[in-house]
């Protein structure tokens, strides 16, 4: 076992790695992360200087605050884009995977960790200097808050992956999956909260954004590193997000496993 | 670590019973890329597993390791159900397919295999020891510190081998190692592995287009043929089992009339007005010297070469023979 966990961190630190290769899509992620932030606050706090009051519990410094802390987020959070394993599985590639005696939701889960952390440093610290420029933000006070908020943001990164991973596990009964990857990722960034926060969400938007994973992907992370959960109810959004991870990850073992039986690699 | 009989549960490292795999096509009926299979592999064995296009050799082998499940049949790999005992299997097996990478693409090769020997468990004196073999067998030094998309054919193929066969696997599976690469390259990955073989009694399955791997490297050939098995039997065999004839090419002294009639013979043709002719024998019915002999009594010789069976032809009238 504790083989394992060094070949887990080997495969992070390949992960991390292999992202910091590609210098240039990282300035021009900092470049658009910035840009996408600038509007995203600006609309934001006029919104809620349009209100007059506080919406939802949200005055114009902590909606900014949720705004830029999606901004640090986004490039780690992975939403949207990716297919490897399931172009993988459709080109057949996937058979190199299958030779090696690991899970395979986990080899790639622990490739994505470091992937995550990379675009963390690279991508998402830029964002602070930004928003705390542009329009403020709010920084976690003590140490504790956060050690909490760097663990809702693995937990957040684990939890979206693995959400990924079982919609690219559709590549082993579908030809194609583009459009479940596309759906999915417009229902997963609305229910995240990357647009909104889910506190704005109407009463039954906001029971069914409850009843999935998706919150736990960006908000209950942007909620505890903004402050706007803290004590208690913090510790309890964490403890949501790791009964997702391990619901997500048992799902993908099992959808991996049916996935298996039914794989066609031909030739080659 | 080699395997006991024990250990596998029997005498063959490599058991397929009526092993069947049907792939469902659209627009087309189902097609058995492997239809009902059997055979044995021993322990210690090296086995060329050949056969043409779309003969069902790698859709054999993703069963062998796990990859892809039979329809029909069972298969068992070093003493495991690969299907069911996928990660066990794994750390028995080295596989190289030739045309999917198993390093980092983007990362320096030699933190490929300091994954791979974590994967495998292999402690660190281990994995610098083996490592650093490998690293002077296959000749890899030079490009340890460089991204693996960065290597040429030949040294990523050299790559894929040593990584394959890091955890010193009981059984080593290559589909294709030597596809697409020089003279060179081939021969000296082709030593590599005699050289393995000899100093770890490692069992070898390989598939190739190449005859000269099947030549140089394995002692049985097994012949698939639209997912059946055509053959099984040594190469030796397998030429004289399609009476693939042997030919004898003469020069002579001086123009001659073509060499109709020397028994056990068929005149091919001649060149320069007869001065070189090419006549076809069967080695089972008679010899290079007596049909030598009967050509002297007609014409000097002055100079002569016998063209042993191409390979590629014994197989090619294998495939005709059973379509």
């Amino acid at each position: 076992m504790r083989g394992d966990l060094r070949t887990y961190w080997l495969l992070a630190r390949a992960g991390f790695r292999r992202q910091a290769t590609y210098r240039l899509a990282l300035a021009a992620g900092i470049f658009t992360n910035s840009v996408f932030g600038v509007i995203r606050a600006s609309i934001l706090v006029s919104a809620v200087a349009g209100a007059g009051a506080a919406v939802a519990g949200y005055d114009a410094r902590s909606v900014s605050s949720y705004a830029w802390w999606g901004q640090v987020l986004i490039g780690s959070v992975a939403l949207w884009g990716w297919s490897e394993m399931a172009d993988r599985v459709h080109s057949g590639d996937i058979a190199a995977d299958f030779l090696r005696p690991l899970p395979l939701h986990l080899t790639y889960l622990a490739a994505d960790l470091g992937r995550a952390a990379l675009a963390l440093l690279a991508r998402g610290a830029p964002m602070l200097a930004v928003g705390a420029l542009y329009s403020g933000m709010t920084f976690p006070a003590a140490p504790t808050e956060w050690a909490l908020g760097l663990l809702s943001i693995a937990l957040a990164v684990a939890a979206a992956f693995l959400g990924n991973y079982l919609v690219n596990c559709a590549a082993f009964w579908l030809v194609e999956i583009r459009g479940l990857t596309l759906a999915y990722s417009i229902v997963a960034t609305l229910l995240a909260g990357l647009f909104v926060p889910v506190h704005w969400f109407p009463d039954w938007l906001r029971l069914v954004a409850a009843a999935t994973p998706f919150p736990s992907f960006i908000q209950t992370p942007v909620d505890i590193l903004s402050g706007f959960a803290a004590g208690p109810a913090a510790w309890r959004a964490v403890a949501v997000q790791v009964g997702w991870v391990l619901a997500l990850g048992v799902a993908g073992a099992s959808v991996t496993a049916a996935g298996r039986r039914r794989l066609e690699v031909q030739g080659g | 670590m080699p395997l006991t009989p024990a250990a596998i549960g029997g005498d063959s490292i490599i058991d397929v019973d009526r092993l069947t795999r049907v792939f469902r096509r659209r627009g087309a009926p189902a097609l058995a890329a492997v239809d009902g299979m059997t055979f044995q592999v021993a322990p210690g064995e090296a086995v060329g597993y050949i056969g043409a296009n779309g003969a069902g050799k790698s859709t054999t082998i993703k069963m062998l390791t796990g990859i892809l499940a039979p329809t029909a049949g069972t298969a068992r790999t070093c003493g495991f159900d690969p299907m069911r005992e996928r990660r066990d299997l794994a750390r028995h097996i080295g596989v190289v397919f030739g045309q999917r990478s198993q390093l980092w693409w983007d990362l320096p090769l030699q933190e490929s295999f300091e994954i791979l020997a974590s994967i495998h468990r292999l402690d660190a004196p281990r994995a610098a020891r083996r490592t650093a073999e490998l690293v002077e067998l296959l000749d890899m030094g030079a490009t340890l510190t460089q991204p693996v998309r960065s290597l040429s054919l030949g040294q990523r193929m050299r790559a894929e081998v040593a990584a394959a066969l890091l955890h010193e696997p009981a059984l080593v599976i290559l589909d294709e190692p030597t596809i697409g690469l020089d003279v060179l390259s081939k021969a000296s990955l082709r030593e590599f592995l005699i050289r393995e073989r000899r100093e770890r009694e490692t069992t070898l399955l390989l598939t190739t287009h190449d005859m000269g791997d099947i030549q140089r490297l394995c002692d049985r050939v097994l012949v698939v043929d639209h997912g059946r098995l055509a053959y099984d039997g040594t190469l030796t065999g397998l030429a004289d089992a399609v009476g693939v004839q042997r030919v004898l090419v003469v020069d002579l002294d001086a123009p001659t009339e073509a060499l109709h009639g020397i028994p056990h013979t068929r005149w091919l043709g001649s060149e320069g007005d007869g001065v070189r002719q090419r006549l076809a024998f069967d080695a089972k019915v008679t010899t290079a010297a007596a049909v030598l002999t009967e050509v002297a009594e007609r014409a000097g010789v002055r100079d002569l070469t016998i063209d042993e069976p191409d390979i590629e032809d014994v197989v090619r009238r294998i495939y005709s023979a059973t379509t």
